[in-house]
């Protein structure tokens, strides 16, 4: 019989009582509009709840049960962060640029899982426009960490994080531009998956920094990870960066039995920045894998150190023209009042950003402005593939690198959201992998006063086979995965 | 061209915000440029520690895999979805979008 209460179930455990019919698509809907309903006016984990598509939705699942169509996911209950298009729904991505902003068209992502028959119960709130790394800089409000409520749960996926790790759906959707599912996924105790650029579709996915930006999960296990992204990777049409290599059969290859693996750790990632007793909890979960019969060896990532600077040269740069499109006139905000058309947009995008996005904006314009366009962008590139380069060199000794995800446990709200540097540090050890388009995960690794971290993998390009199975196997002999925050158990 | 020297101490005037505010087509209140202008310093700080590096001969990255942009055949594939679109959009009229007044 079921022993933990139906939302602390995997997805893979929900799967399994749909097919065996212990549970249907519909009451497993009811229970989750039931908790967010209960239970998100704490977290502010959710934009816009589609309760009515949602047991529309269940319906249809259950009927596609019945009738022998399922597929694994037909009936699983999931949210969506706020930055994927949906047909027919709010789509705002954290902005008030986007709060009447209802999209015609459903990201592929989207699409791909609706096929499949999942039940998207609403959008999930996030950093304005996927620019921070607390989901402070949303126009809806901070979202709170389950673990406890004073406290960042991460971000720029920090609705789709504590809505999972509170129990309000069963897995969620979310982006990593820079580190914005592994991050989250660390500070509230999920599993984390970033796979490769181009792995998974751009298309419908509002643009941050096209060249680091990429679609992926957070669930409460590796097995999820590999349940959601066997449907959600593969080639899209629509997106030009798109990857035609054949998805591998990911929820197969987790389970085939361990080989030996050899693990390098970049010394340079317990640097000072890095909490004493986080980087204890790492160690400790570099020995799990010693005892599973992996060798531990240290990999130089020379540049590495790099990351940061290179990041907020070329993401801004990306952003400052991904977002020239908010203009106010075919869509999204529009200011009253102006009297020509430059007054015009200048208010629009005045009154429509938040002033991080602002910041970006102006960072990005800085760098690529007449005369310092070498000076910055080009040297910033240039720098990017002597990182790439590091990874490339480590991965011809070694199967997969690990870390740190983040320097520290959860912090409190408002503690860094005043210092643009201090929160860009947050994400010191997760840019490099964006950056050298590689596939990562962050998986629970333990505790730090009550506070869960998490332990970063990174693979070699299109290996998330072989990342996730790592990750799997450590999630066999361990149980911080299965840890609840006590109020949503 | 600049030296690189000169990058490193970069640190933004509150006339250099102006300038870059009008540039990025962002309005900004006179009470917002100092802060402004003193957090993008600080970026460009952070950001400065890139000039250190030397990237002699190294080929900036185009693509994090190294694979050419796919390129499709020259042929229309999309439907016209005007007013679906439109639907979307602040004033239109008759399948126009309306702005403010930009020929005197």
């Amino acid at each position: 019989m079921l022993k933990r209460a139906m939302h602390e179930k995997t997805l893979t455990e929900l799967s399994d009582a749909l097919a065996a019919k212990q549970i249907s698509a519909r009451e497993l809907t009811e229970h989750y509009l039931g908790r967010i309903e209960q239970l998100d006016a704490d977290l502010n984990a959710f934009v816009t709840v589609t309760a009515e598509q949602a047991l529309a939705q269940a319906n249809a699942a259950d009927e596609r049960r019945a009738g022998g169509t399922a597929t694994a996911l037909t009936g699983i209950p999931i949210a969506h962060k706020d930055i994927f298009c949906t047909t027919g729904i709010k789509t705002s991505c954290g902005s008030r640029m986007l709060d009447n902003f209802v999209s015609p068209y459903n990201a592929s992502i989207v699409a791909k899982l609706e096929d499949a028959g999942v039940v998207m119960l609403g959008k999930t709130n996030m950093d304005e426009f996927a620019m921070g790394s607390s989901n402070e800089t949303s126009f809806y409000g901070p979202v709170r960490n389950p673990w406890d409520l004073e406290r960042v749960p991460g971000g720029s996926s920090g609705g789709s994080a504590a809505a999972v790790a509170a129990g309000l759906c069963g897995g969620a959707t979310g982006t990593d531009t820079g580190g914005s599912i592994r991050q989250p996924a660390a500070l509230t105790g999920l599993t984390g998956l970033k796979p490769t650029y181009g792995r998974a579709s751009r298309y419908g996915m509002i643009a941050f920094a096209s060249s680091l930006d990429q679609a992926g999960t957070l669930t409460r296990s590796a097995a999820d990870a590999a349940l959601l992204m066997q449907t959600m990777a593969g080639f899209d049409a629509n997106d030009s960066t798109s990857l035609a290599d054949p998805v591998p059969d990911y929820v197969t290859e987790i389970e085939s039995p361990w080989e030996k693996l050899r693990i390098g750790v970049p010394e340079n990632f317990f640097d000072d920045g890095l909490d004493a007793e986080n980087a204890a909890a790492v160690r400790a979960s570099l020995d799990v894998f010693e005892k599973l019969g992996a060798t531990i060896k240290s990999v130089q990532l020379e540049h590495v150190h790099l990351s940061v600077p290179v990041y907020y040269v070329v993401a801004p740069a990306e952003a400052s023209s991904n977002l020239s499109r908010y203009d106010g006139v075919r869509f999204g905000h529009r200011a009253e009042g102006a009297d020509d058309l430059i007054e015009f947009y200048m208010r629009t995008r005045a009154e429509g950003f938040g002033a991080e996005v602002k910041r970006r904006i102006l960072t990005g314009t800085y760098v690529l402005s007449a005369g310092y366009y070498d000076a910055y962008y080009l040297q910033a590139q240039k720098a990017r593939q002597l990182i790439a380069e590091d990874f490339k060199r480590a991965f011809a000794d070694v199967d997969l690198i690990a870390g740190p995800t983040t320097p520290t446990p959860a912090f409190p709200i408002g503690q860094k959201v005043g210092d643009p540097i201090e929160m860009y540090l947050n994400d010191i050890y997760t840019i490099g992998a964006n950056l050298a388009g590689l596939p990562a995960m962050s998986i629970p690794c333990g505790f730090v006063s009550g506070l869960p971290v998490g332990l970063q993998l990174i693979a070699p390009h299109l290996a998330e086979g072989r990342l996730l199975k790592a990750a799997h196997h450590f999630q066999l002999h361990t149980d911080w995965h299965r840890q609840v925050p006590e109020a949503y158990a | 061209m600049s030296t690189a020297s000169e990058f490193c101490a970069v640190s933004l005037t509150p006339e250099d915000v102006k300038k870059l505010c009008a540039l990025a087509r962002l309005e900004i209140g006179p009470d917002e440029i100092r802060d402004l202008s003193a957090k993008l310093s600080d970026i460009m700080r952070l950001v400065g520690e890139l000039q250190a590096q030397d990237t002699q001969g190294v080929d900036p990255m185009a693509h994090p895999l190294e694979r050419p942009q796919r390129l499709r055949p020259d042929a229309v594939t999309e439907t016209n979805a005007r007013d679906l679109y439109q639907a979307n959009a602040p004033l239109v009229e008759q399948g126009l979008y309306l702005v403010p007044k930009v020929i005197e």
